[in-house]
């Protein structure tokens, strides 16, 4: 039930608990304590809204930082990560097979924004080696889904 | 001047369907329950290898039966899906749609005076296609006490010494219904022992809910009298593409390949492509498919008895058929009357054989969002039906 659940949810968290009772073929009450669990086990981390911002408001930037970090003896690489992420300008955060370690992803309101933070907030910090910042142009699908306006319906109204 | 017309063609009554679809498409701004086709875009890796075909300038015939890789594919994977046995070679053809297929199977097996068995509420060919191949439909009026199944008994006290074709039209549109194994098993004996052929519209073979297809072909000695007709448009959501298949006896198959060899030369090339990339990397699309019909499924069935509409459980294809003679209208009066004050597009039954009366076909080929919306335009007018 909750791959079920959880399967239903991750492209649309708007649908109701009562409909997902009726959709998966169970009761309210399961539906409603199932999710109530995931959240509890952080399982469910968030229900956030996909927003194309480039439609609503010019002065947003997106850049990825690639990251190369020294590990950090009995740590790894969590504590280093765990600094990182708890800026509010950090959107994501993943740790990388290959050329550098982590993956940064922040959100800023001006170019200037995102080059501040990364001269004076994250570049210093004693276990970084280097950065490698790349500024996003244009999205264009996020979350499996494309930012662009649905199509019409174009089958005919009727059919055998 | 003479008549230029044929006598047998405008014999033919004009599609149910056509007739509501007229008054439809004059009303602007009504959402339609009314479609038979799926509302996925075609998977876009198949939509990719059709492209692809193009650009490499596959813009030929290709043989007549249809591309060999194509047939061994389509061999292949009804072998692993339901368990059929057959060769690409010379018991394989490929179709324009499934529509073709019905077509030449019936002309391919019928003479003059012909009988051949249609279970009715089905698709709106069978019965045209009979007469235009000189057959003689004889309809079989299912039962919604029979969970709309072809029963035994009503097999039985429709056969004559004329009759020699069964039209086996499951899972079923408008429906819903699906034959199980213990279903097919008395039919299958019948077929044997009154020496009859099936013509098995298996088209919706793919969208069954928590029960696999079965297909009477897989019957001890019914292969031999089976033509299984199957195709992309449903279950790869392909309609557009107008690509099927029939698999069957070779020496059916093969008056099938002479009509199609002079009435169509080939299913269209690029779609043949598509089609091969759908069976060899499909599956997961399918499931995924199949996965939000029964939802949708789910969600229809429930709020339709919240309602107070009798409708029975579908387990195949993607229709709901709820009765609606408690609200003494028929099926015309009660579609028309919704379209009118709600602008809500359903299909009457009868569009699909005089026992469909009291009935709607309803599509769940929509969004769940969708089909919230039409819902509550539904439960609207069925409350005022009430209270008058």
């Amino acid at each position: 039930m909750r791959d079920k659940i959880l399967e239903t949810i991750d492209k649309n968290s708007k649908v109701s608990a009562e409909d997902l009772a009726i959709i998966l073929g169970t009761t309210e009450v399961e539906v409603v304590n199932a999710i109530k669990e995931m959240e509890e086990e952080a399982i469910i981390c968030g229900y956030p809204t996909l927003i194309n911002w480039d439609k609503v408001r010019r002065e947003r930037v997106t850049a990825l930082i690639e990251v190369k970090v020294a590990p950090q003896r009995g740590l790894g690489f969590d504590k280093i990560a765990e600094r990182i992420y708890r800026f509010d300008e950090v959107q994501s955060v993943y740790l990388m097979s290959g050329g550098f370690d982590l993956t940064v992803i922040i959100a800023g309101k001006t170019m200037k924004d995102v080059a501040s933070f990364v001269s004076e907030k994250l570049a210093p910090m004693d276990a970084i080696l280097s950065t490698s910042t790349h500024f996003v142009l244009k999205k264009y699908k996020e979350h499996g889904l494309p930012l662009i306006q649905k199509r019409q319906d174009e089958r005919m109204l009727i059919s055998p | 001047m003479r008549n230029p017309l044929s006598k047998t063609v405008v014999g033919i009554p004009p599609s149910g369907i056509r007739k509501f679809f007229d008054i439809v498409s004059e009303m602007k701004d009504a959402i339609s329950l009314g479609v038979g086709e799926p509302d996925f875009d075609t998977p876009w890796h198949i939509r990719e290898e059709g492209i692809y075909s193009l650009e490499k300038g596959k813009t030929f015939y290709t043989s007549n039966a249809g591309l060999k890789e194509l047939k061994i594919e389509i061999c292949n994977y009804l072998k692993r899906r339901f368990n059929l046995d057959y060769n690409y070679e010379d018991e394989t053809i490929v179709t324009v749609g499934g529509s073709e297929a019905i077509d030449i199977g019936l002309r391919a097996m019928l003479d003059p005076g012909d009988e051949v068995l249609i279970p009715q509420p089905s698709y709106v060919s069978y019965h045209p296609c009979t007469v235009l191949a000189g057959g003689v439909p004889v309809v079989i009026e299912l039962k919604e006490e029979n969970e709309f199944k072809l029963t035994k008994e009503q097999l039985l006290a429709a056969i004559t010494e004329k009759t020699k074709v069964l039209i086996l039209p499951f899972p079923n549109n408008p429906t819903g219904a699906i034959m199980t194994y213990d279903d097919l098993k008395e039919i299958a004996e019948v077929v044997i022992e009154k020496d009859l052929y099936i013509l098995s519209d298996e088209i919706y073979a793919e969208l069954t809910y928590g029960q696999e297809h079965v297909s009477i072909a897989s019957f001890p000695g019914l292969k031999e009298r089976t033509i299984v007709i199957n195709g992309f448009s449903k279950s790869y959501a392909m309609t557009g593409w107008r690509l099927g298949y029939a698999v069957g006896p070779a020496q059916i198959i093969k008056q099938m390949i002479k009509i199609h060899q002079f009435a169509i030369m080939c299913a269209p090339t690029n779609s043949q492509y598509a089609g091969i990339e759908a069976l060899k990397n499909g599956d997961a699309d399918v499931e995924m498919m199949r996965d939000a019909y029964d939802k949708r499924r789910r969600y229809l069935v429930h709020n339709f008895r919240n309602m107070g509409v009798d409708c029975f459980e579908p387990f195949g294809a993607f229709y709901v058929f709820p009765s609606i003679k408690k609200f003494g209208m028929s099926s015309d009066e009660f579609a028309t009357k919704l379209l009118m004050e709600e602008k809500v597009a359903v299909v009457p039954g009868t569009a699909f054989g005089e026992c469909g009366e009291g009935f709607l076909r309803i599509s769940y080929a929509y969004s769940i969002d969708n089909l919230k919306i039409a819902l509550e335009r539904i439960q609207r007018f069925v409350e005022r039906q009430k209270t008058i």
